[in-house]
């Protein structure tokens, strides 16, 4: 029987913990969180699939490669696309209550981008609801959770380039752990912290998986593209769900005018909202007109949220908005299979970049893609294990991580990380963020490049063993600057406009030199970058 | 404005003097852990209320930080009946062993349509994010650890109710020991939970379905058997 680990314990950790499961594998899930804490709660619009003769999966394929802006992977896109219906038919099988239409037929909304209404909901806690589901099942299945594990690095046999398990901090102990597995699934979620009070995302999306798949040897593609959630709460970045401009909320100027199509794909809106912030000063979303019925039983999410962290009830006043860093479409680059470039490594979600999103995420994709994806992950890896079983290696990788834990305390806290990584956060909304150039992006990598040199000056100023959040959150912002590099030297190295990442020094698309993937890796430490078809 | 949290090294409460208006109890922990005390040890995640990470209790009640504006004087401490791991993380293994001990999940569903007039029936129930701020309200757990609880209930009720569901009767068994006939109906868990849901109402319902399945009250049966017996001849 093959052994699978599960790093992360969102959407695509669970829905492949079940998926490898009924595959027949041993499978632990180890999270630094509880499962039902991931950023998959987060998720509000829905997820897409065509469910009626009115919509056809050719419209979802054209519109997702559309949106994707030629960074999409047909084939990868049709798979997706195809296996759809299926996979939210599955979903409803275990129990995810969808909404409903006037005819008993799982309820569907039109988000931006999309032909035709097909983003299946519940409520506005589409996400919340899917990953409840998902854990009430693994529960049912027995999964064994190893909850409160921070990911360190994965235990390499570098003479196969084949991984053999990871090393994780137990955070309640302060010790370190080895697992060892035939196959691992990275399922750890997006990079989006990165832009601290910048983003929709959670605080706990800090990209650990991905930093320890490159120190592994794995590749990453397209970092560079990091889409703009157009509709977040001023203040504080707080999501408001597209759902609201899909009902038909409106986008307004400072002089209460509309000057957008609200429904464009995401990168669109938020680049017109992020022009228009520049010449009026304020851009506001207006729902009043969907009526107080609509909004509470619809959007119950946003009007509570708006009121507590603006202070305004959308029934009544204008939602003051400003686009936020919301989602990751570069990731771990994986196969048809999922499988990256280290045998035996896989990964799924928000961490991989199964080509599926290419330069844009079409809203409604990203539950749909863990959830295909991640059925397909789950047996996939089971099958590679048991196809070849990992052999038992002596490694050093646990030594190192100890004396690495141990030594991290007595680093010398000159310099106060957190001060830096909130610079780190401000430089990258500002030069990394919805516009960007070659200037702006070459002063935040020499920042980075900086903040590399000053780690040793930094540490946890707690020096507790046990549960040390401040240990926590170091390694956190550790991973966080090896990924920024990645991101930046990307988005320097793409001198077009694409998708999300858009360049006023080189505004028009480019095929010719750029119509591939950006790809990073490490080569002994050092950073390399290439485009690959 | 003074903010004062119960610390797990003394036990002692420390207060924090922090000059920040109109923000979340989490902006505030979020600013003392950065600026002012980074050993202050606590969790948090979305920041709006669906991860469930941040509950704890202010001034005895709990709250979601991430949702709650304090005022100057708020007393801050771990929620209740489960072991602190620090300041205020507290162990969670309650989750998965009491949604286990009730089979909070789905066995079989029915593929047909439904109206969505029968899925709002459970709607509510579903919006529960697993904060355990009921649990920690609780008082029935001073006096039965073993207690399945609210949120258990809760998500039984959630999928009993569910009109897909085929199979509950495992579930129905599954809650009468140390389940729905142990809550005191006392509603302490009803005012605490952010997201709205009443476990109590739930609890009851789910006590009515039980005893039309045939099963009864064990406590009823204490209370009366073998003590009065009005067809006995001694009356």
């Amino acid at each position: 029987m093959s052994k699978v680990l599960i790093i992360g314990s969102g959407g695509a950790g669970l829905v492949s913990a079940l998926s490898a499961h009924e595959s027949g594998a041993e499978v632990i899930v180890a999270s630094k969180t509880l499962p039902t804490r991931s950023q998959t709660s987060m998720a509000q619009g829905g997820m897409n699939a065509v469910l009626d003769s009115n919509d056809s999966i050719e419209n979802h394929i054209a519109d997702t490669l559309k949106s994707s802006a030629g960074l999409g992977d047909e084939d990868q896109i049709r798979v997706m696309c195809e296996k759809a219906e299926d996979a939210i038919r599955w979903c409803n099988r275990i129990g995810l209550p969808f909404s409903r239409d006037e005819n008993g037929e799982i309820a569907r909304r039109r988000l931006g981008g999309a032909s035709a209404p097909r983003a299946c909901y519940a409520q506005d806690y589409t996400g919340l609801k899917l990953l409840h589901t998902l854990y009430d099942q693994c529960l049912k299945a027995g999964i064994v959770f190893k909850n409160g594990r921070y990911l360190l690095n994965l235990i390499m046999d570098d003479e196969t380039n084949r991984v053999l398990g990871a090393t994780f901090l137990v955070i309640e102990s302060g010790e370190v752990e080895e697992i060892r597995a035939d196959t691992v699934i990275m399922a750890t979620g997006g990079y989006g912290a990165l832009y601290g009070k910048h983003s929709t995302n959670s605080t706990q999306a800090t990209g650990d998986g991905l930093a320890a798949a490159v120190r592994a040897g794995a590749k990453l593609a397209d970092m560079e593209f990091i889409q703009f959630h157009p509709t977040a709460l001023k203040n504080s970045s707080i999501l408001i769900s597209e759902s609201a401009r899909g009902a038909g909320g409106y986008l307004l100027n400072a002089q209460l005018e509309r000057f957008t199509d609200e429904l464009a794909p995401r990168d669109i809106v938020a680049r017109a909202i992020h022009d228009e912030m520049a010449a009026s000063g304020a851009v506001y979303l207006d729902i009043r007109h969907l009526g107080e019925e609509f909004i509470a039983h619809e959007l119950p999410q946003e009007r509570k949220l708006a009121q507590i962290y603006e202070g305004i009830d959308p029934v009544h006043e204008l939602i003051p908005i400003k686009p936020s860093a919301h989602y990751s479409m570069g990731g771990i680059a994986v196969n048809a299979q999922c499988m990256s470039a280290v045998n035996g490594l896989f990964a799924v979600g928000e961490c991989a970049n199964h080509k599926t999103h290419g330069a844009n995420r079409l809203g409604g994709n990203s539950l749909l893609e863990l959830v295909v994806f991640g059925r397909e992950c789950g047996r996939n890896a089971t099958e590679y294990g048991a196809k070849y079983p990992v052999p038992i290696v002596e490694n050093s990788q646990y030594t190192k991580d100890t004396n690495f834990i141990r030594g991290v305390m007595y680093f010398t806290n000159q310099i106060d990380f957190y001060q830096k990584q909130e610079m780190l956060a401000n430089i990258f909304y500002n030069n990394v963020g919805l516009v960007r150039d070659d200037m702006g992006l070459k002063a935040v990598l020499g920042a980075i490049r900086q903040m590399q040199k000053e780690l040793p000056f930094m540490g946890p100023r707690d020096k507790s063993k046990g549960c040390n959040t401040n240990l926590v959150e170091f390694i956190e912002f550790g991973n966080k600057i090896e990924l920024a590099e990645m991101i930046v030297v990307s988005a320097i190295s793409r001198v077009e406009s694409r998708g999300a990442h858009y360049r006023i020094d080189a505004p028009q698309r480019n095929d010719m030199m750029f119509g591939g993937h950006t790809i990073t890796w490490k080569e002994d430490g050092v950073l390399c970058a290439d485009f690959m078809k | 404005m003074n903010i004062s949290i119960q610390r797990s090294q003394n036990n002692e409460y420390q207060t924090y003097n922090v000059e920040l208006e109109n923000v979340t109890l989490l902006t505030i922990i979020n600013h003392i852990k950065t600026k002012m005390d980074p050993t202050l040890t606590y969790s948090h995640g979305c920041r709006s209320g669906v991860c469930g990470s941040c509950a704890v209790r202010v001034n005895g009640r709990e709250q979601l930080m991430c949702e709650y504006k304090p005022s100057d004087g708020d007393t801050i401490e771990p929620i209740r009946n489960a072991r602190v791991i620090r300041d205020l993380i507290v162990d969670s293994s309650m989750v998965d062993s009491c949604n286990a001990t009730a089979i909070a999940w789905s066995e079989s569903t029915k593929e047909e349509g439904v109206s969505n007039h029968e899925m709002e029936r459970i709607e509510t129930q579903s919006d529960c994010i697993l904060c355990t701020s009921c649990y920690s309200a609780c008082p029935v757990y001073s006096v039965n650890p073993q207690f399945i609880g609210p949120f258990a209930l809760t998500r039984v009720w959630r999928y009993v109710n569910d009109p897909r569901e085929q199979e509950s009767s495992s579930k129905m068994a599954a809650i009468q020991t140390n389940g729905i006939w142990d809550c005191t109906l006392c509603g302490e868990c009803v005012p605490v939970c952010p997201q709205g849901i009443a476990p109590k109402q739930d609890i009851l319902m789910l006590r009515t379905k039980s005893v039309m399945m045939g099963y009864s009250d064990p406590n009823a049966a204490a209370a009366f058997g073998g003590g009065l017996d009005f067809g006995a001849p001694i009356f």
